[in-house]
């Protein structure tokens, strides 16, 4: 956007004056919406900082033994970045990068997520078929839950009723009530849970399915799938469609899917699941965030070790940033 | 000799080659089925799939047909450069050249017109093309549309010279076969037409400097950025100079006392 403005700014020579000042705001208005998007790098134990705007690389900073998951805070101070041959989840200052605390999150962390409050942690012990229950007040483990074999996928559901954990040898989700930390019920889902994603209004629940290649819609109420959504990537052999990270915008009307070494973001019609489009990206494409306004989409590309955008309003791939190697995580500061 | 007359000779002219143009309507198609076949036939058959690296004027990951949309465009004129120039041919057999070459008016400008109309026919089917290639998903941003007309002009009158260039040296329309082989095929596929440079250079670095410095890969070039709204300043100044130096040539060419025409006729 700002950079179209500036284009139409400089082209405009017979309305330089009349028009400056309306460049500048508009300039200014561009910017204000810019925000900051933060990926892990796994090889390279750091963290990258990209302002999406410019479609720069700002700086990257040391972070840490292979991180890979992150999430930020509600209140955007704090990252928590999952150090995983450190075996701890560090807590990271958003804005001067400087380690804050670390929480006790059991061996080679790799995903986990925060409740919407932000005072409880949910980390994916895959080694140990585990799920541990962090309270960040004290930065303490509450609880451990044991769940199926090798627990990936984690999402705490919005209205804060359901933590669930997908165990990828299990081919399970499992269902945990926030309230007693304990497992009310387990469904079945395709093979290789890999990523969880809700609905904003808690009522369904995205699981994408690494090896069987699909993503399954389950509904939270009967916890049950009411959708198996395949995919088929035009001149891509269906060995390689790999669903990974998967997001649902705040309106419930598109869902966007990572499909790993396809090197595509499918686009699906929330209500309707039909796919509408598959956008080219990097190489091995894992996860995904939304911009705050949910205008752009951010992928980490892990094998071209690169990121890029996705404008949601046109659906187009607007820029493909490099980032360092092998980009794992994403998360958004507003 | 005024400017009018030189309007009224240069309107004819290019009026002449775009009524020609649109009245031919087997030339109109074929002119457009070309490039539409080499987009969805050719680019389909080797669409890479995974992606091509990111090279400007591109910011992301494209699919093979959007990196070969403005090496077709490249097409286009080059076919349509080297046809004005069997034209040129044809009107010298059929003895409509004569009537021109009679008029009152410098031989240059006479060539001038005639470039600038083969130019506008072609810019005329590159941008049918670029509406077809738009249904098709590959879209550039829309500035791009406006930008791309300088370039395609520049281009267009460098292929043209190109073609009227050679058209000097063609004394028969048969000769024609010639020019396919050894100018238009080499020139395209030794171009950034159909892979960029890098591709080029993994294989042989011979080539890679043919391609390199070969004009139509500067033209090739000037259009892609000019369709991505920027300006390559290196292939602009490489298009002008080679149409300069293709200019030049074909006028000294044409040049009954001088050129290629006393040589052909044997005096």
């Amino acid at each position: 956007m700002r950079k179209s403005v500036l284009w139409w700014c400089s082209f405009k020579p017979s309305l330089k004056y009349l028009g400056a000042g309306a460049c500048l705001s508009l300039i200014w208005v561009a910017n204000i919406h810019a925000d900051t998007v933060f990926v892990t790098l796994e090889k390279d134990n750091a963290l990258a900082v990209v302002d999406p705007g410019t479609g720069k690389l700002i700086k990257t900073v040391d972070i840490g033994q292979r991180p890979r998951g992150i999430v930020i805070s509600p209140d955007n101070k704090y990252l928590y970045i999952a150090a995983s041959d450190d075996n701890t989840i560090k807590i990271i200052d958003a804005e001067t990068f400087k380690e804050v605390g670390r929480l006790p999150s059991g061996d080679d962390p790799e995903t986990f997520a925060l409740n919407p409050s932000g005072d409880r942690l949910y980390v994916s012990n895959e080694d140990d078929s585990l799920v541990t229950v962090i309270n960040l007040a004290d930065k303490k483990v509450l609880k451990q839950i044991k769940v199926g074999v090798e627990p990936e996928g984690i999402a705490v559901s919005p209205d804060n009723q359901w933590v669930v954990s997908a165990s990828e040898t299990t081919n399970m989700v499992h269902w945990i009530d926030v309230k007693t930390n304990a497992i009310v019920d387990n469904t079945l889902v395709d093979p290789r849970p890999r990523a969880l994603g809700f609905t904003a209004d808690s009522r369904q629940l995205w699981v994408t399915s690494e090896m069987a290649g699909t993503l399954m819609v389950l509904d939270v109420k009967t916890r049950q799938p009411i959708k198996t959504i395949k995919f088929d990537v035009q001149g891509v052999s269906a060995d390689k469609i790999q669903p990974v990270g998967v997001v649902i915008d705040k309106d419930n009307k598109r869902a966007y899917v990572a499909l790993g070494p396809t090197n595509r973001v499918a686009v699906i019609n929330a209500q309707s699941f039909e796919v509408e489009k598959y956008l080219l990206v990097g190489q091995r494409v894992w996860n995904l965030a939304f911009s705050p306004d949910q205008k752009r989409l951010y992928t980490t590309n892990g094998t071209s070790n690169d990121m890029s955008i996705i404008d949601l309003d046109t659906q187009t791939v607007t820029k493909s940033v490099g980032v360092g190697t092998y980009p794992w995580g994403v998360a958004v500061k507003p | 000799m005024n400017m009018v007359h030189y309007w009224r000779a240069m309107w004819g002219i290019i009026w002449r080659e775009l009524w020609r143009f649109v009245t031919q309507r087997e030339r109109f198609i074929s002119a457009l089925v070309r490039p539409l076949v080499w987009l969805f036939v050719f680019a389909a058959g080797f669409r890479a799939a995974l992606g091509l690296a990111i090279t400007p004027p591109y910011e992301t990951y494209i699919l093979y047909e959007v990196y070969i949309t403005p090496g077709l465009i490249g097409m286009i004129q080059l076919f349509n450069g080297m046809q004005s120039s069997l034209s040129m041919v044809y009107d010298r057999e059929m003895g409509s050249m004569r009537i021109l070459m009679v008029c009152p008016l410098p031989r240059w400008f006479l060539l001038l017109s005639k470039l600038l109309a083969g130019t506008g026919v072609s810019i005329l089917q590159a941008y049918v093309f670029l509406a077809i290639a738009w249904f098709y998903d590959i879209q550039a941003p829309w500035q791009g549309y406006l930008l791309i007309m300088p370039a395609l002009l520049l281009s267009g009158l460098m292929l043209g010279a190109l073609g009227l260039l050679l058209s000097s040296f063609i004394k028969q329309l048969e000769n024609f076969a010639g020019v396919m082989n050894f100018v238009i095929f080499p020139m395209f596929f030794m171009s950034t037409a159909l892979y960029p440079l890098w591709k080029i250079k993994e294989s042989s670095s011979l080539l890679y400097y043919l391609a390199q410095y070969n004009p139509f890969s500067q033209a090739v070039e000037l259009i892609r950025f000019a369709l991505y709204g920027q300006f390559n300043g290196s292939a602009f100044i490489y298009t002008l100079v080679a149409f300069v130096v293709f200019m030049v040539s074909a006028i000294l060419g044409y040049n009954p006392s001088k050129g290629m025409m006393m040589r052909k006729s044997g005096v």
